[in-house]
């Protein structure tokens, strides 16, 4: 049943978010530490590194599996806890229906910024 | 089968929270779902700032204008710390809930060493990794202030 | 913690409810003179003795084997025969109902939610060989390290404690709960059991150890050291890997051969036949 193999893939995806999170918080938030990601004497999101990252296609990519994960985790978390408070059974089925919407539309809209930004910057 | 209604007697949402007497562990547990819903409320908002970035640099610098106030860098740097003890509790919790770190079934011998006892340095051991890496994180946020 | 020579006078502050007197609990204070040894259930006893003969609980073993007198004893679920007064660490005793439980009447939970959940979750040896089952042959073999698998998953007294502290019980009535999980596991961790797909239609769902989160108080109330959150963590394990398709089939224990060549002592009568 669904909740078997919907609890298996959120870990799956926290593991995903582990590893292109982390990169994504090295980059925003350590990098005066580490100095590896960005050009120097710039923030991360000055237009300059954006650009860099855009036309990646490595963060293309990334940036869209990580979006999909962390979509996923989150909102299969905050259905968990909603659930927990016990809703009747045509609420559960509203919020899942709900929150798979948001859920699917934000991924269109993530991943259409990701591609839309990948041609703009590789144009530049 | 018998039926007996009595008065309802339920913890409720109190029951998420505690109240001093719980363990370590319950506490991480009420932790771990409260930067999990702040991070999501950051993400899903977080989504809708990044798209500015596919319409070039004007709406980009616009879209940034927006989110660089002060109270927005703390923001921020709350969001970094929730995603350090979230990450890292995360990867506790991965690991004991598919059964690693706590143990094997033994014969239980007072005074119990439970699985809690067993996982407590793992527990430990996220802490200290979280407050290394918020500590990292601190430094960028420091120096954004100046 | 309190010294014993200290304590002279323990307060017990309970929560009275009587369904057909009063709308709502209230709190009654007694005070009783300490002796040394005391539990919490001597003191109710005592009490109930004396000044207050209405007062209603379950009890019976007064040895923490039975686990009829889970209450919920200065903010901690416990048994009552197996809580010192001096463990305390004051001599004020707030008493209450096990809570996550409907109140039947003062100290009294209503159990049947968590046993229903038990029986839901099919808390016995399901084999495919009835003949066997109805009429036994012969003893199923059994290695110390399969036995260990399970064996401190069955020391069980189904108190409710755990129930009390579990946090997702708290709120979702749905959940299964710590007790009738571990006993699910408890069978399928047994080698002679042959029963997980058929445990697993339940557990798979919404009944399943899917809201445990790992709060760990569960395993930290239990009286018994049963470590129900440990059982719910390696039955979520086997689960994901039966979905993942990589758990190991097993076949359910079989007959132990019986010991061979072994001669019955010269004077020691045969058995009597079989009457059945």
């Amino acid at each position: 049943m669904r909740d078997q193999r919907l609890w298996t893939w959120h870990v799956g995806a926290g593991v995903v978010i582990l590893v292109f999170l982390g990169l994504h918080m090295a980059i925003m938030h350590i990098d005066t530490v580490l100095g590896l990601f960005n050009r120097p004497g710039t923030e991360a999101i000055d237009w300059s590194n954006v650009v860099d990252r855009a036309k990646s296609a490595f963060f293309m990519v990334t940036y869209v599996m990580l979006l999909g994960a962390a979509l996923f985790h989150g909102l299969y978390g905050l259905r968990n806890i909603l659930f927990e408070l016990n809703p009747g059974a045509g609420l559960k089925k509203g919020l899942s229906v709900l929150l798979t919407v948001v859920g699917v539309g934000l991924f269109g809209l993530g991943t259409w910024a990701a591609w839309a930004s990948f041609g703009l910057t590789r144009a530049l | 089968m018998l039926v007996t209604k009595g008065r309802p007697n339920r913890l409720g949402v109190a029951g998420w929270l505690g109240g001093g007497r719980w363990g370590f562990e319950r506490y991480l547990y009420t932790l771990h779902r409260v930067t999990g819903l702040g991070l999501l409320a950051y993400f899903l908002m977080h989504i809708g700032v990044t798209t500015f970035r596919a319409f070039g640099p004007e709406a980009w610098e616009r879209a940034m204008g927006t989110v660089s106030g002060p109270l927005f860098k703390i923001g921020e740097y709350l969001v970094f710390l929730a995603f350090a003890f979230h990450a890292v509790n995360g990867v506790r919790l991965g690991l004991i809930e598919l059964g690693f770190g706590i143990g094997k079934p033994i014969e239980p011998v007072y005074p119990y060493r439970t699985s809690v006892d067993v996982q407590r340095p793992l527990a430990i051991g996220v802490m200290i990794l979280a407050a290394i890496i918020a500590g990292l994180g601190g430094v960028q946020f420091l120096a954004s202030l100046r | 913690m309190a010294a014993t020579n200290a304590l002279s006078e323990v307060v017990f502050r309970i929560r009275r409810f009587d369904p057909a007197a009063n709308a709502s609990p209230r709190w009654e204070e007694h005070r009783l003179p300490y002796t040394l040894g005391m539990t919490v259930l001597d003191g109710l006893k005592k009490l109930k003795e004396t000044v207050a003969p209405g007062l209603a609980w379950r009890s019976s073993c007064r040895m923490g084997v039975c686990g009829s007198c889970g209450m919920f004893i200065n903010g901690r679920a416990r048994l009552a025969c197996n809580t010192q007064i001096t463990e305390l660490g004051t001599n004020v005793v707030m008493v209450a109902p096990l809570p996550n439980f409907d109140t039947i009447r003062d100290l009294v939970p209503d159990l049947v939610p968590m046993f229903d959940a038990h029986q839901a979750l099919m808390p016995y040896i399901i084999r495919g060989d009835h003949d066997e089952m109805t009429l036994p042959t012969g003893e199923f073999g059994q290695s110390a390290h399969e036995l260990e698998q399970f064996l401190q998953f069955s020391y069980c007294i189904r108190c409710g404690c755990c129930m009390a502290a579990c946090p997702t019980y708290a709120t979702d009535p749905r959940y299964s709960g710590p007790m009738p999980l571990t006993q699910s596991h408890r069978y399928n961790a047994d080698t002679r059991d042959d029963g997980f797909t058929a445990r697993r239609t339940v557990l798979a769902g919404e009944a399943g150890p899917w809201r445990c989160h790992y709060a760990g108080e569960c395993s930290r109330v239990c009286p018994k050291g049963v470590d129900p959150a440990k059982a719910i963590q390696l039955m979520k394990r086997e689960l994901v890997l039966d979905y993942l398709r990589l758990r190991r089939e097993r076949c359910p224990a079989e007959i132990a051969a019986r010991p061979a060549g072994i001669k019955r002592r010269d004077g020691i009568p045969e058995a009597p036949k079989p009457t059945i």
